[in-house]
């Protein structure tokens, strides 16, 4: 913004809006700490002290014993384990795909295209999906949270977008060389593409992390349930007079207290707060990218 | 394409030899369809898995939305069930839910681009007027942060926040009020919740774009409006709003076409037995209905009715945006 003279209102502005941001930005952050301070405080503190950022009495007690749980661990190990495979499936077929589509003498290249933009308007909904999904047999298997997941149409193009913006020369010059053209997408195309790998991976990575619906559709097993349905089962069902006594009734964990629950939370959101900063280097970049028109 | 660019491989590809005859033009004049696949064969092989997800996990559930005309049994298959025509459809409309379900999704919808829509344009605004840069993005690293969270982490937070037996917001509000609200089973409360929780979450994350869209404006234009004498208000009113107001189109744009689309996993986390009255829109119902109940064939009737409502609210929306002048996203 160019040097301008304030006004005397201009300059109360300034100072309201200093304050009012800072308070937005607060309450944004203000309920992860409370809830990662909460989760190493003792069971006393919390039902005594309404709120607080830094506990009097620290202890480990609460992640002692949710780690000690075979439920949770395994749900754990369930969700790292298919971000992980999903990650590297969905970059596989991002990438593979986005490739050919950035090459713009590719015969049926826009018509490859109008298909994607097509699909992102009209969908088959949530019954047909399921019955598709039902149909490969995929049902309680693992890969029904990863492969339904395995393209993000918007992910696609902003990475088509990308592999279309490196110079041709580099191309030609690995054919002159002798390479073919998988040798020119693997050997020159996704070593120039490491940063942009690197964001969608994450990206990515916290999409599936985060994936609870998949997870609710096709996962009916609960000793393979991820660990954002194990959340929902131990924090919104057990809940004995808000959840459907029908489907509380699928509760195995014994209704824990309150410092235990803010320990799953913790849990379950510490991949997020840990990439996080990674992240956010990329994302607006990301975000503007995908705002062009493909 | 740069003919000086590919001068250097005419002796490798034909291809690119006769890209560089014709420039920019079609390329078919010396080089027929088949050569051009021979040429290309290993991309249409990177292609193959990207395109079979497509038509397995989009297309064949397009395909797929037939049931809704018949009385699908998943033992006879899409082949085998017996076709009833509109009967599902029919069946929906006359149905109580109907209304209650449209009422539902129309009030979360309203309330979502009263209240959520503006959110982050507001919050762009006075983040762009932060002087202080190291400030601006302290403030911008916090308001970013529930975007990744997920939905059920949100809904989580929210239980343990505004639950009665210890939540942080019922102390307060027993301390200010004298007794607790209920909030979370409270019908008369679902809506506020709802709207409070998307804006948490996703408020901050939408200034990204306008932030953006703001970074880009012409910084004479301020220069030469100060000039003339303009305050805080006349420039934000005339530089400023004018300077976005093509990105707040087109997200309008974009809203209004999910405008049935009310967020499938926040209202279903939030809903509960008590509050269901309020609760219940037409992305709850086709799961309780066809994936709880098994009612394949009447959910996906649902479900189609919503689409094509869906696709014909973006479509109109970016008529009507073109017609006012701006671009729209087509």
């Amino acid at each position: 913004m160019p040097k301008m003279h304030n006004t005397p209102g201009g300059r109360v502005f300034d100072v309201f809006n200093f304050i009012v941001m800072g308070l937005i930005g607060i309450i944004m952050i203000c309920p992860f700490l409370y809830i990662i301070a909460g989760s190493f405080a003792t069971e006393a503190e919390l039902t005594r002290r309404s709120f607080f950022i830094f506990p009097e009495t620290f202890t480990l007690d609460a992640y002692k014993y949710i780690f000690s749980t075979d439920t949770f661990t395994r749900s754990i190990l369930v969700s790292i384990g298919v971000t992980v495979v999903g990650t590297l499936v969905c970059l596989f077929f991002t990438f593979s795909m986005a490739y050919p589509l950035s090459r713009k003498t590719l015969m049926g290249r826009s018509f490859f295209m109008n298909l994607i933009v097509f699909s992102m308007l009209f969908s088959g909904g949530m019954i047909p999906g399921y019955i598709v999904v039902k149909s490969l047999g995929l049902l309680d298997s693992y890969w029904a949270l990863i492969l339904p997941l395995a393209i993000n149409p918007f992910n696609l193009i902003i990475v088509k977008t990308f592999f279309q913006n490196i110079p041709i020369e580099l191309e030609e010059a690995a054919k002159i060389d002798g390479c073919s053209e998988v040798g020119i997408f693997w050997r020159i195309m996704l070593p120039l593409s490491k940063p942009v790998l690197a964001t969608f991976a994450l990206f990515y990575a916290v999409a599936i992390w985060n994936d609870f619906f998949s997870a609710l559709l096709y996962i009916t097993d609960s000793a393979k349930w991820p660990v954002q349905v194990l959340l929902q089962q131990i924090i919104i069902l057990s809940q004995a007079q808000l959840g459907d006594a029908a489907s509380a009734g699928a509760s195995f964990v014994e209704p824990p207290d309150q410092s235990l629950k803010l320990a799953v939370v913790v849990v379950a959101t510490l991949p997020i707060l840990i990439v996080y900063p990674f992240l956010q280097k990329h994302f607006a970049k990301g975000m503007l990218l995908g705002s062009v028109k493909g | 394409m740069d003919s000086l660019k590919v001068q250097s491989v005419e002796t490798v590809d034909p291809g690119y030899n006769a890209a560089k005859n014709t420039a920019n033009v079609e390329i078919k004049s010396d080089i027929t369809k088949f050569q051009r696949l021979k040429r290309d064969k290993w991309l249409y092989l990177l292609l193959i898995p990207g395109l079979a997800y497509f038509i397995i996990f989009k297309y064949l559930p397009m395909w797929g939305i037939v049931i809704a005309f018949q009385d699908y049994s998943p033992f006879l298959g899409i082949f085998g069930s017996k076709w009833v025509g509109f009967e599902n459809f029919i069946d929906f409309f006359k149905n109580p839910d109907f209304f209650r379900l449209l009422e539902n999704t129309f009030i979360l919808a309203c309330l979502d681009l009263v209240f959520f829509f503006p959110a982050p344009i507001i919050l762009a605004l006075l983040l762009n007027e932060l002087r202080l840069q190291a400030y601006k993005s302290v403030v911008q690293t916090f308001i970013y942060v529930p975007h990744f969270m997920s939905w059920v982490i949100i809904a989580s937070i929210t239980y343990i926040f505004f639950t009665t037996s210890g939540g942080v917001v019922n102390e307060i509000v027993s301390l200010i009020y004298g007794k607790e609200i209920n909030f979370l089973s409270a019908p008369e409360w679902f809506r506020p919740l709802i709207m409070g929780q998307i804006i948490w979450k996703e408020s901050g994350w939408g200034t990204v774009i306008f932030l953006a869209a703001l970074a880009s404006v012409d910084k004479e234009q301020y220069e030469a409006a100060i000039v003339d004498g303009a305050g805080r208000m006349r420039r934000l009113w005339h530089v400023t709003l004018p300077a976005v107001r093509s990105t707040i189109v087109v997200l309008l744009i974009l809203r209004l076409g999910n405008f049935l689309d009310t967020g499938f996993q926040q209202i279903f986390l939030m809903s509960n037995s008590l509050n269901r009255s309020v609760a219940d829109v037409f992305d709850t119902y086709v799961y309780f209905v066809g994936i709880t109940q098994g009612a394949y064939s009447y959910s996906t009737a649902v479900g189609l009715f919503k689409g094509i409502v869906g696709v014909v609210l973006v479509l109109g929306a970016n008529k009507l945006a073109k017609k006012m002048g701006q671009d729209g996203i087509f």
